[in-house]
């Protein structure tokens, strides 16, 4: 498992993919918290979907992570995009046969390739949080935000729980895509079928009647992401509901992958 | 312990309705190298990724090195194996693609260079996979096939893509190969080269074994032939009717007569043919090659 998971980190570290998608990370969130405190006194609002976010909402212990958390679905998106790509070109590739033959425990290579993703997931987290949150600091005074309680206990436990909650969402929707890249066994096909489900279909079904929103699984992990409903962002799911379909998705893919991939023949 | 490398009983697999391999039983000795042949579609890479745990048969049984095929665990860290061609990261360097599955087969990594440099590819080492040949992609899936100083190496059409050169490379590595003992199961359309390298042959034919044992066995128990011309075209259809009306089967066949029979019979056939005014320019008795042979036993041509 180990051994699987140090040859999988082999392949996400090379330069193309590692500073690539390090440089999205850095850059978007950074126009994330950026856009928070830049657009603050705009009247089309200063955060997703024209939301205003005011100076006392920010100058609140949680206002420093405010952008970390807006980017947090975004992050799950990306994970989603390179656990697809990881997982799914192992058969464009071809080169399953090849890892099966050196490692014929198809369990351990899922948990291999999982942990090494994971801890890909996580630098990316990481990345993300360094740079929201220097942005942040930077351009509070400018924006006229209070920090005071940024670095207060409060403060530094909405640091805690945001990352721990963007973790959760960001590794769901990785696992999601893993899920689709072993079922799809196409990179293209599982990165285009999640991102338009995601982006376009839960967001047409939740407009066409909006109770679905308590039941898509973008929309939960999106949800566990920014904390639920009590931060206001994704109205109307509760943490612990996000929380609880969200994983459940997660299982029953991750259940029914595991199981395609133990007993599929590789014949390509 | 068991002294054959690989020994399968009544192995098949159907998809759907197709058998694409019959009860295939055959056995390949330890330190041979044993050719595997068969026409497209017979089977060849189906029974190789049986072997290798990568599909499950659905009926028979198997055994390599020992062990059997339902715990492929217990023996492929002694295997390599290349099948349907090499596959590797595009992005990733013959050096990286191999230390990537040196890691994850637990092997060390201190083997990666000496690899690449005995299959000829030490100054591309550090070379992406994508900007490779095909010969240089072929040979670097030689070498991730030696990573682990396999007992038993199961190579699926190693000469592919490689120039006269390279193929004779690869015939002389499997040779010294299976001398330092590590047994050798190959398929290859290159029937010839096969020929000059295989101790053993398993030949197949719509999933089903028509031939395994020696290969020195199968080439004596073919009957040989005599290729005459005579010195016009026409004469062709003269020699062979003095070839069946001496009971030999004989057939016209690029611009000669093949007539079966032993090779002392050519005596006599001149003598036939000169006493029916015909001049022989060519009268060539000798053994059918293994191109032959298989054209034969398979129905191919």
């Amino acid at each position: 498992m180990w051994r699987v998971a140090l040859s999988e980190l082999r392949k996400l570290r090379r330069p193309t993919l590692f500073l690539g998608t390090m440089g999205a990370v850095v850059f978007f969130s950074a126009l994330f918290s950026s856009l928070l405190f830049l657009l603050i006194d705009s009247p089309d609002g200063n955060s997703d979907r024209g939301r205003t976010v005011s100076r006392e909402v920010l100058g609140l212990a949680t206002g420093g992570v405010q952008g970390f958390s807006s980017v947090g679905g975004f992050l799950g998106i990306i994970a989603l995009c390179v656990f697809a790509a990881q997982t799914a070109q192992e058969y464009t590739y071809g080169t399953l046969r090849n890892i099966l033959v050196r490692q014929p425990g198809r369990i351990r290579i899922l948990v291999g390739k999982f942990i090494a993703m994971k801890l890909f997931a996580l630098v990316m987290i990481i990345f993300s949080g360094i740079v929201s949150i220097s942005a942040s600091i930077l351009l509070a005074p400018r924006a006229k935000v209070s920090t005071d309680l940024w670095f207060g206990p409060d403060g530094r436990h909405a640091l805690l729980t945001t990352s721990i909650n963007i973790i959760i969402s960001v590794i769901g929707f990785g696992t999601i895509g893993m899920v689709l890249g072993l079922l799809l066994r196409s990179p293209i096909s599982a990165i285009s079928f999640g991102v338009l489900w995601l982006l376009i279909v839960e967001n047409l079904l939740i407009a066409v009647k909006n109770s679905l929103q308590d039941w898509m699984p973008g929309a939960q992990l999106s949800a566990i992401a920014s904390g639920g409903a009590v931060r206001g962002f994704t109205t109307g799911i509760e943490y612990s509901h996000a929380l609880l379909v969200g994983g459940a998705y997660v299982a029953v893919g991750v259940i029914i992958a595991s199981f395609l991939f133990l007993r599929r023949d590789v014949s390509n | 312990m068991s002294n054959t490398a690989i020994s399968v009983s009544d192995l098949s697999k159907k998809y759907g309705g197709r058998m694409a391999v019959s009860h295939a039983t055959f056995e390949v000795p330890l330190g041979t190298i044993c050719g595997f042949v068969g026409p497209n579609g017979s089977g060849k890479t189906t029974t190789m990724r049986m072997l290798l745990g990568l599909i499950t048969p659905t009926g028979g049984t198997g055994e390599i090195l020992g062990e059997s095929i339902k715990h492929p665990e217990k023996y492929l860290p002694r295997v390599g194996a290349m099948i349907e061609g090499p596959a590797f990261y595009p992005a990733l360097s013959g050096s990286e693609n191999l230390k990537y599955l040196a890691n994850l087969g637990g092997f060390s990594t201190d083997r990666v260079q000496y690899l690449l440099d005995q299959v000829g590819l030490g100054d591309r080492a550090k070379s992406k996979y994508k900007t490779y040949s095909l010969g240089m992609k072929q040979r670097l899936g030689i070498a991730a096939a030696l990573l682990p100083n396999p007992k038993l190496l199961m190579l699926d059409e190693p000469t592919n893509g490689l120039d006269p050169e390279g193929i004779q490379e690869v015939r002389s590595l499997l040779r010294a190969l299976a001398d330092e003992g590590t047994s050798v199961f190959v398929s290859s359309h290159l029937l010839s080269e096969l020929e000059l390298i295989s101790d053993y042959l398993v030949m197949l034919r719509k999933g089903e074994v028509v031939f395994t044992g020696k290969m020195s066995d199968l080439m004596l128990d073919q009957q040989p032939v005599i290729i005459a011309k005579g010195a016009h075209e026409s004469d062709l259809g003269a020699l062979l009717a003095i070839a069946q009306r001496a009971g030999h089967r004989a057939v016209i066949r690029d611009g000669a007569v093949h007539v079966e029979g032993p090779a002392e019979w050519a005596l006599e056939f001149n003598r036939a043919a000169f006493d029916a005014g015909i001049t022989l320019s060519q009268l060539t008795p000798q053994l059918p090659n293994l191109e032959e042979t298989f054209f034969e036993m398979t129905g191919e041509k």
